[in-house]
């Protein structure tokens, strides 16, 4: 089958990844694959996003399907059902809004800037090579490593799902790809 | 070599589960799957042959191959 540019852009979701473990600013460009998405969706009513142009999934049918990193076993019908769906993403949301509530704190001065990048919204990991300036607001700084943060937990679940199951397991509940997907119901209507 | 006779299957999609990720767009050699506005993927049965490619790709495992009538 014939390659197209967009079947490459594994590689910035990869890069992605790397350049935030150097400098974490580069985490605001994660915002990126989450607009896209929506406005791709709002915009013409399609998945778009997804079934063309994510590198986070092309990384994982990669890393799975070529590299064979993957079970290839059927994913447990609990997972792909609209309870967990949905349930995920407005689990997702909560934390998500919680890290803007926190980057909230750090403009408005009541917090300090915490150096951290939590990874499945537990584990602290300390990340303070990644943070070099002071020639933005900590504020800024707080919600990269917010957002990378989300990114690191959503790659090592993709990751986790992609090896016991079938290698874009991730897909299934992808906060992004049900939200999508959602849009795209309310307007095939 | 076999001689059981084999009868013709087609890829079906269970619609209510589909995620619409495109995966087993991606795979279908016969370009015999379409992402239905973004909701589900559909297949065309005249074009699919049956080759269970997309059945093994999707990974929330919502196709599968049927037997039709010749
Ligand atoms: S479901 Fe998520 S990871 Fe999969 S292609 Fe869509 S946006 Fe990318
Ligand atoms: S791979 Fe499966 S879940 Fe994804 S669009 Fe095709 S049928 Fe739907
Ligand atoms: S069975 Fe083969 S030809 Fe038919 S839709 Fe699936 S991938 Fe395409």
């Amino acid at each position: 089958m014939k390659k197209h540019w967009y079947d490459y852009l594994w590689i910035l979701s990869l890069a992605y990844l790397i350049l935030g473990f150097f400098n974490i600013l580069f985490a605001w460009l994660g915002l990126l694959c989450f607009f896209i998405p929506l406005i791709i969706s709002i915009g013409w009513g399609t998945k778009g996003y997804c079934n063309r142009y994510c590198g986070r999934g092309q990384l994982f049918a990669l890393l799975g399907g070529r590299l064979g990193l993957s079970r290839k076993k059927d994913i447990p019908n609990w997972m792909k059902s609209r309870w967990f769906r949905y349930g995920f993403l407005i689990f997702f949301f909560i934390m998500f809004f919680q890290m803007l509530w926190s980057t909230y704190l750090v403009f408005a001065g009541a917090k300090d800037l915490r150096q951290v990048v939590t990874l499945l919204w537990t584990f602290r990991l300390p990340w303070n090579w990644a943070y070099h300036g002071t020639l933005f607001h900590p504020g800024v700084a707080q919600f990269a490593f917010g957002f990378y943060s989300v990114m690191l937990t959503s790659t090592v679940l993709g990751l986790i799902t992609m090896v016991l199951f079938k290698p874009r397991s991730w897909c299934v509940y992808c906060p992004m790809g049900t939200m999508t997907q959602l849009i795209c119901r309310a307007k095939a209507k | 070599m076999e001689t059981k006779i084999r009868r013709k299957k087609k890829a079906s999609v269970e619609e209510a589960l589909c995620v619409a990720c495109g995966c087993c767009r991606k795979v279908c050699p016969k370009q015999a799957i379409e992402i239905w506005k973004g909701v589900t993927a559909r297949i065309c049965a005249e074009k699919c042959i049956g080759c269970g490619k997309c059945v093994k790709e999707c990974p929330a495992s919502v196709i599968s191959l049927q037997e039709v009538q010749p």
